[in-house]
């Protein structure tokens, strides 16, 4: 990470390498696959039991943690994070989803999630939990690079990365920022607007790439709409990472609980196919 | 609050990067701050445009009937035992103090070429006068407002109709104004490059917080003026409903540096603070983050956004302007919550005292006068001179009072 944290942001010595950068590195110039789930969701017991299944198939786990009011989600992301706020699923929840997954799965775990529920927990407090309990990054929605200094610090000083989102819309200049602040990624949002299924890939998505490549050597995921195995093909051959979200919680909500394990494994094969196609 | 602090208020006419103390600044997705930034640029520049600024003026003069009256409120006075004066907002065109910041904001977007404006409405007033100005100007028009409002609301949904605009029902979370709120922000996300989101109130991501205020501060001075001529002094207060805040910020502003002036808020206390049913964000609330910048809001331990209840939609809203946060935690204003039947109580009065039926927003403000009055009392000689910024008229209310009254039209 660069400099610009200062010298208020002592690093804990952790043991390990960031799980991230170990498999960034180790996936050698294949893309990797990134999946979005959201913690507690349909109920805590079933998200506790796909999450080895997603572990299984992912590069990357991106855990969502639910909040009352996600305004960059769409339909499907937003419905899974009320019910799952309805069958009780809280921040200590999630990470403690994360600390059962890590007792069997090596994959990187990155949260997902809105600022408030961070704020409240406390922000030092949020980062030493998540790393104890196993997560390796964090990523903040609704948190812009002008903001994010408070949390950087606090996760640099557990050793996670802050992987910050970059936009179409983004300017140079604030694609420059976010990326010294960045660390494991960079998220790449595919197109202007809300999580959600799409039907075709957003045109926007090469020159944000290459944009993002001037200010960072760091991988670039894409995100936003990717949600066929075609998309995935199309997006693995010009970026390091791709993130399937709406389409699999979408997936999650049309499957019944007792066959989620093999639609899940049977959808992320697929995608892996088609990336694998690329 | 120090001398040091006092001064400090007064310079925080521009405050860097959207911060009131702790509170404001920008906590929006990626997508949409490099937008908030041209918007912070273009609204410094238009503010500094002589063509603009007259415009504006203009507008506010013939189209929205501006100045509004400063009204002694004798027989209410007498009741209350103190001088009072009502702001009229509720004679401003479309009935309420939401025009003057529509109006502003639609111009401002004009100016920039965007010629889709979208916007969130609760009780339907910052609709119905954003659909007003986008028929002014010819601008697109599309609100969005929670299902159980438009149920609550029908006359003010059929008027934004009427003047043009698309009403776009909310299903989503409670089906009211915070949602609504965050579907104005999801078209915002996904149209930025064409849209300009013309928000309601004094929260939000900078600059919202200060370009309301300052849409809005036309109150403020002009009541100011007003006092001044006829009283020959400043008010010993001013007293504001605060929803989101922006009636109050408009009002309290040009009084901030006026010392002797008391700046007091009221909060919808809805059904009483002990039942949690209410929408008291200042006086009952925490700091955090929520619909774009850090400020109270009801939230619950794990940092939820709770909902809430009030009598009135326009102050049925869990979270209030950063600047009003800085305000209170400065100690420069104080709030108080009024509930829902005070409110009704203070709404009757007003009608049968004074000819005036009040939205039941400031009919929370008019309902605190007797306690405001006993705090401000020095001897039993002199009655306390104050401001009620009455911010907009009751027509639309006449559904709610009924009901509440039991009432069969």
């Amino acid at each position: 990470m660069n400099g610009i944290l200062g010298a208020g942001a002592a690093t804990r010595n952790t043991t390990a390498e960031n799980r991230l950068d170990v498999t960034f590195r180790q996936l050698a110039g294949r893309s990797a696959l990134i999946l979005y789930v959201t913690g507690g969701y349909p109920d805590l017991e079933a998200s506790r039991r796909i999450l080895p299944n997603v572990a299984a198939e992912a590069d990357v786990i991106e855990l969502g943690i639910p909040f009352s009011d996600p305004v960059a989600d769409g339909p499907v992301v937003q419905r899974s994070s009320h019910a799952a706020l309805e069958h009780g699923a809280t921040l200590a929840g999630c990470l403690e989803s994360v600390r059962l997954l890590r007792q069997q799965s090596d994959t990187p775990i990155v949260l997902m999630t809105y600022y408030n529920p961070v704020i409240r927990h406390g922000l030092d407090r949020f980062a030493h939990e998540a790393r104890e309990a196993g997560a390796d990054g964090v990523i903040a929605v609704d948190l812009p690079s002008e903001e994010a200094r408070p949390l950087a610090v606090a996760l640099k000083a557990e050793g996670l990365h802050l992987v910050p989102l970059v936009a179409p819309t983004s300017t140079d200049q604030r694609i420059e920022r976010a990326a010294k602040l960045a660390g494991g990624f960079i998220y790449c949002v595919s197109l202007t607007g809300v999580t959600g299924v799409r039907d075709g890939l957003s045109p926007d998505i090469p020159h944000l790439l290459e944009r993002v490549r001037r200010h960072s050597d760091l991988p670039r995921a894409v995100g936003f709409g990717i949600s066929t195995p075609g998309h995935a093909r199309d997006v693995a051959r010009v970026a390091e990472g791709v993130v399937i979200g709406s389409a699999l919680v979408d997936l999650i909500s049309r499957t019944p609980k007792s066959a989620l394990e093999t639609e899940i494994r049977r959808f992320a094969a697929e995608i892996r196919a088609g990336m694998a196609a690329g | 609050m120090t001398s040091t602090d006092q001064k400090r208020f007064s310079r925080l006419e521009y405050p860097v990067e959207g911060h009131f103390g702790p509170h404001g600044g920008r906590f929006v997705p990626e997508t949409i701050m490099p937008c908030l930034t041209d918007l912070e640029a273009a609204y410094r520049e238009a503010m500094l445009d002589e063509e603009f600024t007259s415009r504006l003026r203009d507008l506010l003069r013939t189209f929205v009937g501006r100045p509004t009256s400063l009204f002694a409120a004798r027989n209410l006075g007498r009741a209350v035992q103190a001088r009072v004066y009502l702001k009229r907002e509720d004679l401003a065109h479309t009935g309420a103090h939401k025009i003057n910041n529509a109006l502003g904001q639609a111009l401002l977007a004009q100016r920039m070429g965007k010629r889709r404006i979208i916007a969130e409405t609760g009780a339907g007033q910052h609709g119905v006068a954003t659909a007003t100005v986008c028929a002014l100007l010819g601008l697109e028009c599309v609100v969005y407002m929670g299902e159980e409002d438009v149920r609550r609301q029908s006359l003010n949904v059929f008027r934004m109709k009427l003047l043009g605009a698309e009403v776009r029902h909310v299903q989503s979370g409670t089906k009211t104004l915070k949602d609504a709120v965050n579907e104005t922000f999801r078209d915002w996300v996904t149209n930025v490059r064409t849209t300009h989101y013309i928000l309601g109130s004094c929260v939000g991501p900078h600059p919202y917080p200060v370009m309301v205020r300052d849409f809005q501060s036309v109150i403020g001075r002009e009541a100011r003026a007003q006092i001044q001529e006829v009283e020959g002094r400043l008010p010993d207060g001013v007293i504001a409903c605060v929803g989101g805040g922006s009636n109050a910020i408009g009002m309290f502003y040009p009084f901030a540096d006026d010392e002797t002036v008391e700046l007091i808020g009221v909060e919808a206390g809805g059904e009483g603070l002990s039942t949690g049913r209410h929408a008291a964000s200042l006086v009952s609330g925490s700091p955090g983050v929520f619909h774009g910048a850090s400020s109270y809001v009801l939230q619950d331990d794990e940092g939820q956004i709770l909902g809430t209840h009030s009598i009135s939609a326009g102050l049925d809203y869990p979270g209030v302007g950063p600047e009003h946060s800085y305000l209170k935690d400065s100690g420069r204003a104080r709030y108080l919550a009024a509930d829902d039947k005070a409110a009704l109580r203070a709404f009757q009065q007003l009608c049968r005292l004074e000819g005036i039926i009040p939205a039941l927003e400031p009919s929370h403000a008019l309902s605190v006068l007797p306690e405001v009055v006993e705090s401000l009392r020095v001897t039993e000689a002199q009655e306390p001179l104050l401001i009620v910024n009455l911010s907009g008229r009751g027509d639309k209310d006449m559904d709610t009072v009924t009901r509440s009254l039991g009432v069969e039209l």
